[in-house]
């Protein structure tokens, strides 16, 4: 299936969004995610089913004021 | 010192960790200034690069607290799915809330910031929302959780100092029991100073050190520029009056006219 991985297209094969992220190489990361703008705890992902077109976000630390 | 949700640091200057020449000058800059908490964010992570893993190396090597924030977020359920996914990644309830309500002075959108303060506050955040010096809208962030307030000084990266002292200290004055923060717009170490002579309980400032030609000099300067200000309010300034006072006794001076 189509997912918009933060913002670009991305073919995956995973049904998950726990499969969907090993599968695009966040595994061992600290990364936070969230699913069509709602956040997804990390002891959920493996629970979380994805569709067609879904929106996923990946955001890790980074520099703020 | 003021208690920010139970934690008192000695050093009140949250020092923001952007635009810093690299790395090393970052960690110089923090060391020097003895700032006991940083400010941090959130960015979207590509599988190949890793960035966001090193940053997060390297805030961990200060031993500093984190404050994230929700930087660049202008909406309420932006604000509080990025403090969601932050208290995750970052391990702290701490939640810097900003809510963005206009791009050219990014100034908070104060009803959608005190909507997200509500929710955050039930949900378990420590909020510290950005906010400006109305205290209207201070107090209805205090009614929604809020134990402590962070009024710009000056729009975001415009170094302007207190843009309305007056305002800076009626706030003060309304609210004697909230810890107070001058967010965003101080350009000098004089500013913070003045921030604390005010009765204001930290400086939360980034761009004025980062963007310094010296960026640890300049996080000293701001952490000697807090420790005079606040010594000073403890010192009980004398007022300002409009005529001379002679300073030096006139009693016994020769006349020599």
């Amino acid at each position: 299936m189509t997912l918009l991985l933060n913002g670009a297209p991305q073919e995956i094969a995973g049904r998950t969004l726990a499969e969907a992220l090993a599968e695009l190489g966040f595994s061992g990361r600290i990364v936070a995610t969230a699913l069509n703008g709602d956040f997804v705890p990390a002891r959920k992902r493996a629970e979380t089913p994805l569709n067609d077109g879904d929106r996923i976000e990946v955001v890790s630390p980074m520099q703020g004021g | 010192m003021a208690s920010f949700y139970g934690f008192e640091p000695r050093n009140p200057l949250f020092l923001g960790t952007a635009q810093y020449p690299s790395p090393a000058i970052l960690a110089d800059a923090v060391k020097r200034s003895g700032a006991e908490v940083v400010t941090v964010s959130l960015r979207r992570e590509s599988a190949g690069e890793g960035a966001g893993q090193s940053f997060w190396g390297l805030i961990r090597e200060l031993g500093v607290r984190v404050l994230p924030n929700t930087a660049g977020c202008h909406t309420v359920k932006e604000a509080v799915t990025t403090a969601q996914m932050a208290r995750e990644v970052f391990g702290t309830d701490w939640i810097k809330l900003e809510v963005i309500g206009e791009d050219d002075t990014l100034q908070p959108d104060v009803v959608g910031l005190i909507e997200a303060a509500r929710i955050l506050s039930d949900d378990g955040f420590q909020v510290f929302p950005y906010t400006t010096e109305d205290i209207v809208v201070a107090g209805r962030l205090v009614d929604a959780g809020c134990e402590v307030l962070m009024p710009w000084g000056a729009p975001i990266g415009s170094g302007r100092g207190l843009n309305n002292p007056y305002g800076l200290r009626t706030l003060r004055r309304h609210f004697p029991e909230i810890p107070l923060v001058v967010d965003a717009g101080i350009g000098l170490p004089s500013h913070a100073a003045q921030a604390m002579e005010l009765g204001y309980d930290g400086i939360l400032l980034n761009t004025a050190v980062a963007k310094a030609g010296d960026p640890a000099a300049m996080a000293e300067a701001f952490a000697l520029a807090i420790r005079a200000g606040r010594l000073a309010l403890e010192a009980q300034p004398i007022e300002a009056r409009d005529m001379a006072a002679p300073s030096t006794p006139v009693m016994g001076k020769a006349f020599l006219a």
